[in-house]
């Protein structure tokens, strides 16, 4: 968005490979001897042995993985891999489906959010997720971002006024809808929604934002916005997003992991997923030889 | 490596293949002209040099011109972007090898009435046939991806050095000797420097190689055998110990 916003981004990247330092430094004065420099910075999500079916359908296979905070984690593969799947898996939006289930477990600041005892409303408030197709409710603007945090929250009315504010200004939408916050949501762009959408998944204050091919209907200009967004996000958030751009991927996000019949074949930094890959089925697929 | 689901994409990508290969071949080919043309005193071989290497500055500019035409269009990743900017640097590298080679070509037509001493033309020939071994080797490397012999190639650059030093010190001994010399030296004195500046762009195109192959880069210290730069004449024995002492201290 503007000229600051794109340098704390810059700032935060700069940043990431003292974190890595701290991180061995810590990890010498304990007991393990594995190399550090593998490790990266603190991980937000740390998924361990995940399977996951779809009836007796097995869609995850043994997915290990850790999400790095507050960076941008890019899914990438041919449909069917399992990426959507696996994004479903962090705010157990799944769950609301029967014969769907998870196995395994996945860490979130030292709780297994699969566990038994996990209120999961309050872990999809942590866990925000914004779909593929802009799906605003059908009422205003405003309250397109106010029913979520009403859900959490009793505010009064000016203090609910000025986080639906702040929630449509860091979704940077503030600007193009502040005059016309209490007419329909549908009434905004494409584009427009999906911000609107945004704006109502960060409105709750949630840690982890979760986004499932969010530009797949967008137009170039609307989709660079969003990327815009996102990687602005990314210096509070920790950002998951599924795409089938590869372009997108590769342009946003810090780090990648290729996934192909429900298994994770490589992770890594985005600049080496894509220019280096380690895998030949990494670089097949990437450079649009798969098949 | 299975072909690109878009076939347009292979044709792009062995089209600059091809043409980077042409271009070797021709710098290869001017090269030895200008080789040639130095050992016999031969103006006309010089001028055919000389001619040739517009060619390969229009295969230059088509390599470039297709390598960003494949950016824009094709948006490649992986081995097929690091090809694709390998050939754009490697077609940069052979266009200057093209360069270096005219301008020994162009010595020739000013040297043509000078007749240089036996061993000196023993030896130029002696690091001609060196440079011209290399780029047969590092064009070989290129079109079979051939990490190892790239490497092999860039290791050996040390020879050229060498070579280049030798020649250095004796042409430097003739023009002590014999004043009279000192045009004619400092010619095939640059005609020397030519071919270990030609053996650097060999090295560079080694290096991009190797990326290209395994997406790594060759960053290893390369020994170096050129020491002209110690070399002044009748100062050889100072520098010489001074230069032991700076080895002791590493």
């Amino acid at each position: 968005m503007t000229d600051n916003g794109d340098k704390t981004v810059e700032a935060k990247r700069a940043d990431a490979p003292v974190a890595t330092q701290d991180e061995s430094a810590r990890q010498s004065s304990g007991t393990t001897n594995l190399p550090a420099e593998r490790e990266g910075p603190k991980p937000k999500l740390d998924i361990r042995n995940l399977d996951f079916y779809y009836g007796k359908h097995q869609a995850l296979k043994n997915i290990n993985l850790k999400i790095p905070e507050k960076q941008v984690m890019a899914f990438i593969g041919p449909s069917g891999c399992g990426k959507s799947t696996l994004l479903r898996t962090f705010n157990r939006i799944y769950s609301l489906y029967p014969n769907q289930r998870a196995e395994g477990e996945i860490w979130m600041d030292g709780q297994n959010i699969l566990g038994k005892d996990v209120d999961v409303n309050l872990l999809r408030a942590r866990v925000g997720m914004v779909f593929q197709k802009p799906a605003p409710f059908p009422m205003s603007v405003f309250d397109n971002v106010a029913f979520g945090i009403r859900l959490y929250e009793r505010l009064p009315k000016a203090d609910m006024e000025e986080r639906v504010e702040q929630a449509l200004r860091r979704a940077a939408l503030w600007d193009e809808v502040k005059d016309m916050l209490h007419k329909s949501g549908a009434a905004l762009s494409g584009g427009q929604q999906q911000r609107l959408c945004i704006a109502r998944a960060i409105a709750v204050k949630p840690e982890v934002i979760l986004l499932d091919e969010p530009t797949s209907a967008l137009d170039p200009i609307s989709t660079a916005r969003i990327e815009e967004l996102v990687m602005e996000l990314s210096e509070d958030y920790t950002i998951v997003i599924v795409t089938h751009n590869m372009q997108q991927a590769a342009r946003i996000s810090d780090r990648t992991a290729f996934m192909y019949l429900g298994e994770i074949i490589e992770e890594g930094e985005t600049d080496q997923i894509f220019t280096a890959p380690r895998e030949e089925k990494t670089q097949a697929y990437i450079t649009g030889r798969f098949g | 490596m299975p072909n690109h689901i878009l076939k347009a994409f292979d044709e792009d990508l062995a089209r600059l293949d091809e043409k980077i290969a042409r271009m070797g071949a021709l710098a290869l080919k001017t090269l030895k002209q200008s080789l040639k043309a130095l050992r016999k005193r031969d103006p006309e071989l010089a001028e055919k040099a000389i001619e040739r290497d517009r060619e390969i500055d229009r295969l230059r500019a088509e390599v470039e011109d297709g390598a960003v035409a494949i950016i824009a269009r094709r948006q490649p990743m992986a081995n097929d972007l690091r090809q694709v900017v390998t050939a754009f640097k490697t077609a940069g590298e052979l266009e200057r090898i093209g360069d270096l080679s005219k301008n020994i070509a162009r010595r020739v037509i000013t040297l043509a009435q000078e007749k240089p001493p036996k061993p000196l033309k023993k030896n130029l020939k002696r690091m001609g046939k060196l440079v011209i071994a290399q780029l047969m080797e590092v064009m070989d490397a290129y079109a079979n991806r051939d990490a190892a012999k790239a490497r092999a190639v860039w290791l050996r650059d040390e020879e050229v050095d060498e070579a280049y030093s030798s020649l250095f010190r004796e042409l430097l001994t003739y023009m002590m000797e014999d004043p009279r010399t000192i045009g004619l030296c400092t010619h095939l004195l640059f005609g020397a420097r030519n071919l270990e500046r030609i053996g650097d762009h060999i090295t560079n195109i080694a290096e991009n190689i190797h990326y290209m192959a395994t997406g790594e880069r060759l960053d290893e210290h390369r020994p170096k055998g050129d020491d002209t730069s110690y070399i002044l004449p009748g100062y050889d024995d100072i520098l010489d110990d001074e230069e032991d002492e700076d080895d002791e201290e590493l």
